[in-house]
């Protein structure tokens, strides 16, 4: 599982990204997390609220920090 | 996956009934406490000042602490009233509707919509260009475009409620109504003079992927969590600024004296608004910081227009934002918006000190 996390930086895109690590580590779910914080290439996925989850190449969430129970469920669909 | 939401969806139903009440007598029981407390407030502050520290009636100490005593307490609680209603407004719009609503709208009215819609989705600086990109890309105009950028940092929940507590619903609605001026007619007259060429070239050759996107469903209870979670947000960023900015309003407030402001920000001098918007354009403070000072000042004489073009000036222009465009905006852009900008807040300026 790809999954990228979008923003340039900032404290909320950071919180974001660690959630993210906390739910890979507690559902030993395999994936490949990526901090993506070059503004070109964040405009090119299409989104504009940062931060940005993208996993596998679909948006699922945009412009806030994701609650720990959805990043769950993204991860083990 | 669907027998789970199948689940939830049963369990919504059994327990709609009476969360939904409950909810509503909740609601209903903070908001009259609110009401009951902030009504107490001002004989509050004076018996905490004058009964509770040995502090004389008529010193400038005094004169200060109370000040500083009801303000506080009165200007977070506002905050938390309007950060809160806002946030659940907020909750209805995103920066992906708002372009989808914008894009390909004619000129004037997509600055007046742009300009409206700036106040309501949620947006925050920092993605000021993706923002941009994404709305340039997607057809909506330039000058569209910027009537957004420019509403969204100017007219704020945090500025309008600060305002309104400090000096009134009037002041408010002046700010308001001037800030949403000022966001049409700088975003139309950018649209007007044809600036596209200014735009850094990778901006236009970027490829915006379309991306499948999950639409997101929310029920009233998601809508107040949303405003819950802005309340905390946004109120955990500025209390510090408030405290800080309403200290030093209460030391204006109560050592400065009377009239001082009237030669320097009153409206006898001519100079005094370019004078206020010079040293504002480059400050960067947030509206929570800036508009107790602002009340301190105003109570010494300073004149409503001087002061309306300095708050502004401070919030809707800033040289970390100026930063953050560069990265989309040739020079001569960046320079246009400003001059342009400050050009609106000058005329707002001048105007307030006219008529008032």
């Amino acid at each position: 599982m790809e999954i990228k996390v979008l923003g340039p930086g900032c404290a909320k895109c950071n919180k974001t990204e660690k959630l993210i690590q906390e739910v890979i580590k507690e559902t030993g779910v395999e994936a490949n997390v990526e901090k993506v914080t070059d503004m070109m290439v964040i405009a090119s996925y299409g989104v504009f609220g940062t931060p940005s989850v993208i996993i596998d190449n679909e948006v699922k969430c945009t412009g806030k920090i994701p609650k720990k129970n959805d990043i769950t469920a993204w991860v083990s669909k | 996956m669907k027998l789970r939401s199948r689940i939830e969806a049963l369990a919504g139903e059994n327990t709609s009934n009476i969360p939904v009440f409950l909810s509503f007598l909740l609601g209903a029981t903070a908001i009259y406490t609110w009401w009951v407390v902030y009504g107490f407030l001002p004989e509050l502050s004076s018996w905490a000042t004058y009964n509770l520290l040995p502090i004389e009636k008529g010193s400038h100490l005094g004169a200060s602490l109370e000040f500083f005593l009801y303000d506080t307490p009165k200007v977070l609680m506002l905050l938390f009233l309007v950060v809160f209603g806002v946030g659940i407004i907020r909750s209805f719009f995103t920066p992906e509707k708002t372009r989808a609503f914008l894009s390909g709208k004619s000129e004037f009215a997509g600055n007046i919509m742009a300009a409206l819609l700036g106040i309501i989705t949620p947006f925050c600086s920092c993605s000021a260009v993706p923002l941009f990109i994404g709305f340039v890309t997607a057809g909506v105009p330039l000058g569209v475009t910027f009537s957004f950028l420019i509403a969204a940092p100017m007219v704020n929940e945090v500025a309008l409620g600060l305002l309104y507590g400090l000096l009134g619903w009037k002041v408010a609605a002046i700010y308001l109504g001037t800030g949403l001026f000022i966001a049409i007619f700088a975003g139309w007259i950018i649209g007007r003079l044809k600036l596209e060429h200014h735009i850094e070239d990778w901006v236009i050759q970027t490829n915006v992927a379309a991306l499948s996107m999950e639409e997101e469903k929310l029920t009233w209870n998601d809508r107040i969590i949303y405003g819950w979670d802005a309340v905390k947000e946004i109120i955990g960023r500025v209390w510090i600024y408030v405290i800080i900015g309403i200290a030093v309003g209460a030391g204006i407030h109560g050592f400065v004296p009377e009239g001082v402001m009237a030669s320097v920000m009153g409206k006898g001098s001519w100079w005094s608004v370019p004078f206020s918007i010079t040293i504002g354009v480059p400050m960067y403070s947030n509206a929570a910081g800036i508009i107790p000072v602002v009340e301190a000042l105003l109570g010494k004489g300073a004149a409503l227009g001087t002061v309306l073009a300095f708050m502004m000036s401070v919030i809707a222009l800033s040289l970390p934002e100026m930063v953050i465009l560069r990265k989309v905006l040739k020079p001569k852009l960046i320079a246009v918006f400003i001059t342009v900008v400050a050009t609106g807040i000058l005329f707002v300026g001048y105007l307030f000190n006219m008529i008032i």
